[in-house]
């Protein structure tokens, strides 16, 4: 498949991805670092690139409660947001999984507040993670945008049928220019094709009833319904990855496992840190330690049974989270991969890094290697630890 | 990481077109073959606020996405951040860093001003050439053409084309023939120490 190298920021490259897959509705509501892929998406429409039509609401409440509307009524449908904007739409987003439409959002991970901080971290999709929605991360620009194409088809698969959010890190892959591949529209439209609804609001011969009253005599056998769909989802996203990488060549999995097969020690971790880490570890594997890197690319739901088997036998695992549990026991990330590892001998460590938009620079991976091989030798470090921050 | 990176970072105020070229030249240098990364640091953002920008070419996909600390070139779009704390234009620095300021004065004068030894400083009136070619103060493409006399990762010809490919949806012929006039002059008229 000819595909064209172009340099787009990752809001731009997902405003694309999304253009591509020919949408009915979009509704959404402005918020850094996410507005400018709205604005994006804005110009395509207003210049007849796209045929979507914006819903333009007042808040973030009102676009997930659109997108809701829009969804049941049997549109192909999205939204963006960031940070205090997906806190805001709440409410609406666990009603979204649980009415099983395949809403798809961009999520341009911000920190929340207080205080008021524009930069990334991962609190606010963290936030989020209980609320029945896939996560999926990018590391990049052209992970963004695969993400983006893919998100379509995994989210409106009969098996799924789930709200999607395609997480990419606010301003470090938002609003970088970062070189990537693009589908033609036609091969791309091939690729996602076009949405068949389930059951539509819209059809008068066939009445159906969305999100009423459902107190102690069946709402528990609903969400039992509802908790059996996620057992559907892993194998729905490998499915459509190893399609996208026949199309593409680019091959996706529920991670990326870059020099795990003899690796002894092994860092997990989510989005755009992984390639500074990538790069440090390749330092370190040229001084012969054996390191490698998990990148998680589903996050929900959490392939614990997968995890569990990848780390299986390794000599120390450390788990950094871009965003804190207040009060918990370590990063959400952590707690998932420490809770899969259960009854194995393979001490397993958490960081927080990155808050608020912090650097993750070449020497706290430095740090984190340099702890692996402690903790590898025997050695004790803290549970969590706490990196690139002032004491 | 697979060879050699170049690593660039450049200062400006707010308005000056930092963003705009730092994310450019990453875009441009994909026809030579080369991946390019261009990211400015977001801040309070208002226009004559000092702001950097960050771009980064390479021959291998770029994976890394922290900042750039040791900067190889370090691009000055306004002269009076030469000798600002707080725009920190020396910062990371070192004797092989390469600095090229839009000035009208001597590279020595420069030096002494950033308080440094060693490290190459090559001066250019890049808003003076704005202003001629293409009527208003802006230097960040200027100081692109003068970047190309440091760095050989396309030819001033090459750059040209991408301009025109750049603006030509946006700008009108004589601003897009004022660019390309601004940048010609501007690699040849960089003055070096």
């Amino acid at each position: 498949m000819q595909q064209k190298l172009v340099a787009l920021s990752g809001n731009e490259a997902v405003a694309y991805a999304f253009k591509q897959a020919r949408p009915h509705v979009a509704a959404a509501f402005p918020i850094t670092p996410q507005t400018e892929m709205m604005h994006k998406y804005a110009e395509f429409v207003a210049n007849g690139e796209s045929a979507t039509e914006m819903i333009l609401v007042e808040s973030e409440h009102s676009a997930m409660s659109a997108a809701v509307g829009s969804a049941a009524a049997g549109a192909r449908t999205f939204t963006a947001t960031s940070s205090a904007g997906f806190a805001l739409m709440w409410e609406v987003v666990y009603i979204a999984a649980s009415l099983r439409l395949p809403i798809c959002m961009a999520m341009v991970n911000r920190a929340l507040s207080g205080n008021i901080n524009i930069h990334c971290d991962h609190s606010d999709s963290m936030g989020g993670r209980d609320a029945g929605w896939i996560h999926l991360f990018s590391e990049n620009a052209q992970e963004s945008y695969d993400n983006g194409l893919m998100a379509w088809r995994i989210a409106e698969h009969m098996d799924v049928r789930l709200p999607v959010m395609v997480n990419y890190d606010g301003f470090i892959i938002s609003h970088t220019a970062d070189a990537l591949h693009m589908l033609p529209d036609e091969a791309a439209w091939k690729f996602i094709g076009p949405y068949k609804h389930k059951y539509t609001l819209l059809d008068v011969e066939n009445p159906i009833t969305v999100g009423p009253l459902d107190l102690t005599d069946y709402y528990f056998e609903h969400k039992t319904s509802q908790l059996a769909a996620y057992d559907k989802v892993p194998g729905v996203v490998q499915a459509v990855s190893d399609e996208f990488g026949k199309l593409t060549g680019r091959h996706y999995g529920f991670a990326e496992e870059y020099l795990l097969d003899d690796a002894e020690m092994v860092m997990v971790i989510l989005g755009s840190s992984a390639g500074t880490a990538k790069d440090v570890i390749d330092e370190y594997r040229a001084k012969g330690v054996k390191a490698g890197l998990l990148k998680l690319r589903m996050f929900r739901p959490f392939p614990a049974a997968y995890v569990a088997k990848v780390l299986a036998g390794r000599k120390a695992v450390a788990v950094l989270d871009r965003s804190a549990s207040f009060g918990g026991f370590g990063g959400p990330v952590f707690t998932e991969v420490r809770s899969a590892m259960y009854g194995q001998k393979v001490p397993v460590h958490g960081y927080i890094y990155g808050l608020g938009g912090r650097d993750f620079d070449l020497r706290q991976v430095a740090t984190v290697l340099d702890n692996l091989q402690k903790v590898a030798a025997g050695g004790q470090i803290e549970d969590v630890n706490l990196l690139g921050v002032r004491l | 990481m697979a060879g050699q990176m170049v690593e660039v970072r450049w200062h400006a105020r707010g308005g000056q077109g930092a963003k705009t070229a730092a994310m450019f030249l990453a875009e441009a240098v994909l026809e030579k073959g080369k991946y390019g990364q261009g990211f400015p640091e977001y801040g309070p953002e208002r226009r004559g606020a000092p702001m950097r920008g960050y771009t980064r070419i390479a021959d291998a996909p770029i994976r890394r996405h922290c900042m750039i600390e040791n900067p190889g070139i370090v691009i000055v779009l306004d002269p009076s951040l030469l000798d600002s704390p707080a725009a920190g234009v020396t910062a990371g620095t070192d004797k092989d860093t390469i600095f090229l300021v839009n000035t009208t004065e001597k590279p020595d004068t420069v030096r002494k001003k950033l308080g440094i030894k060693g490290a190459a400083v090559h001066t250019v009136d890049a808003t003076g050439i704005a202003l001629d070619t293409i009527g208003r103060p802006i230097p960040n493409m200027p100081m692109i053409g003068a970047f190309l006399a440091v760095n050989t990762v396309m030819t001033v010809e090459e750059l040209k084309d991408a301009l025109v490919a750049q603006l030509s949806s946006k700008f009108s012929r004589a601003v897009i023939d004022g660019n390309l006039a601004a940048v010609e002059r501007a690699n040849k008229e960089l003055v070096s120490a």
